[in-house]
């Protein structure tokens, strides 16, 4: 530990190459997974890159197509902003529940993905929102949707040298709205047990005409279910319609059991939070 | 290899030395003997190292000292002006809100940050800002009943 390398790039090219040419080196953005893996001892990087001084990766910019959200920015920062949440209630109802005030004041959305825990508060709700990551490396620029950038518990879709550069969110149509609610078995600092966002989009007929539906901590990864959000489109959201977006959510569960929760309980707290969060999308999607 | 950091603490210019691996919160108490920030987990989970940090709230055992280069760091030992407590610290002392006082700083200077964004929070806003500092010795109610009477000393003065 004692011969750990720090380093602060200015901009994401020269972290490119710090990534490039240091085998092994950890990206840090708020440090509240990494400092803690390094203080317990699962992790011993031989260097650490450090992204908060690159002023692109610091980027929050709301304008009429989407939010841009860079890497580096912190739960507070985005917390303590209104227009964000008034757009994205969802999401921000997700980084409002990670860890305490304090570890918002550093902990960000990008690493809180990159960290590919299956029970991250934020990544349902990036999914929900449709977002897309942009990932730099040596070869390039690519994108990947929010849904497939995890592949399993603490194992994500960049290829060493890569680094993860921007989450985009389109803005969401007129009539939508976004929900996230978690289980813990108590109100604050812990771990989901369970986690549901929904998206919802409501026509001036009343009728649901898109919707997307994704759960965390119910399977290696926070997953999309499509079956979930089929069987709210085309409905007018009406309770047997929540009740059956439940149900598909149950249904595409694979969880475990561990000391927070068997996977018997989780499978139907999932289906319960998911009809709740629709519920909760539903009020406000006929509000925007 | 140790790096020399420069910042601002307790709005005084301070430097020192450190190696990469090793915490703000370690930085301050074992080479700035400033011993008031209190580590009890070094894990992001009590709060007892909580300092500002560029003016925001945050766990100093999940800061690295290198990365504060160019930062100002607020500790509990700012908090107090010359030989006048803090309305929190005064009112923590009134309510007996405070046992073995490992706590006590990281809940004053966290309390301090909430009341600064926030002067007439409610009890549960309180509670809830507060939910990262663990105390194990008063039960909170102490803690939450002596913030919200320094609330309203400060909008008093205010
Ligand atoms: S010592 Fe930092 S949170 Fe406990
Ligand atoms: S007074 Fe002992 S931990 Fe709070």
């Amino acid at each position: 530990m004692d011969s750990l390398q720090y380093f602060a790039p200015t901009t994401l090219q020269e972290a490119v190459q710090l990534l490039e040419t240091n085998s092994g080196c950890r990206i840090m953005a708020g440090g509240t997974d990494l400092i803690v893996q390094m203080h317990i001892g699962t992790a011993s990087p031989p260097a650490i890159v450090d992204i908060k001084k690159i002023p692109e990766l610091n980027k929050l910019q709301l304008s009429d197509s989407d939010l841009l959200l860079g890497p580096a920015v912190s739960g507070a920062s985005i917390t303590e902003q209104a227009d964000i949440a008034a757009i994205y209630p969802g999401l921000v109802e997700a980084i409002d529940l990670i860890g305490s005030t304090q570890v918002q004041g550093r902990c960000s959305v990008g690493g809180n993905l990159c960290n590919a825990s299956p029970a991250a508060d934020t990544v349902p709700s990036l999914i929900v929102n449709n977002a897309v990551c942009e990932i730099h490396g040596a070869s390039g620029v690519r994108e990947v949707a929010a849904e497939s950038f995890n592949l399993g518990p603490g194992k994500n879709c960049l290829s060493e040298g890569e680094i993860l550069s921007l989450i985009r969110l389109p803005k969401p149509v007129p009539g939508s709205a976004d929900a996230y609610l978690r289980f813990i078995p108590r109100t604050e600092m812990d771990i989901a047990v369970v986690g549901a966002a929904v998206s919802v989009t409501i026509g001036g007929d009343g009728v649901c005409s898109a919707a997307r539906v994704a759960i965390g901590a119910v399977a290696p990864t926070a997953l999309l279910v499509p079956e979930a959000a089929k069987a709210l489109v085309g409905t007018d959201l009406n309770d047997q319609a929540l009740e059956n977006a439940g149900a598909a959510a149950s249904q595409a569960a694979s969880p475990i059991s561990d000391k927070r929760g068997t996977a018997e309980y989780r499978i139907k707290v999932v289906g319960v939070l998911t009809r709740r969060a629709a519920a909760i999308a539903k009020q406000r999607a006929l509000q925007n | 290899m140790a790096t020399h950091v420069k910042t601002t603490i307790n709005n005084e210019a301070v430097e020192f030395l450190c190696e990469p691996h090793e915490s703000l919160s370690s930085v301050l108490r074992e080479r700035l003997h400033l011993t008031g920030t209190k580590e009890g987990c070094t894990t992001g989970d009590c709060g007892a190292c909580s300092v500002m940090l560029d003016d925001r709230l945050v766990c100093s055992c999940l800061v690295l000292g290198v990365e504060t280069e160019g930062m100002s760091i607020d500790t509990v030992e700012g908090v107090a002006k010359a030989d006048k407590l803090h309305p929190i610290q005064e009112k923590l002392l009134e309510h007996a809100a405070l046992q073995c006082g490992i706590c006590t700083p990281g809940i004053v200077v966290s309390a301090k940050a909430l009341l600064e964004k926030k002067a007439d929070p409610t009890e549960e806003e309180v509670r809830f800002w507060l939910a990262g500092n663990l105390c194990r010795c008063t039960g909170y109610d102490k803690i939450i009943r002596a913030v919200l009477d320094a609330a309203s000393v400060l909008r008093e003065e205010a």
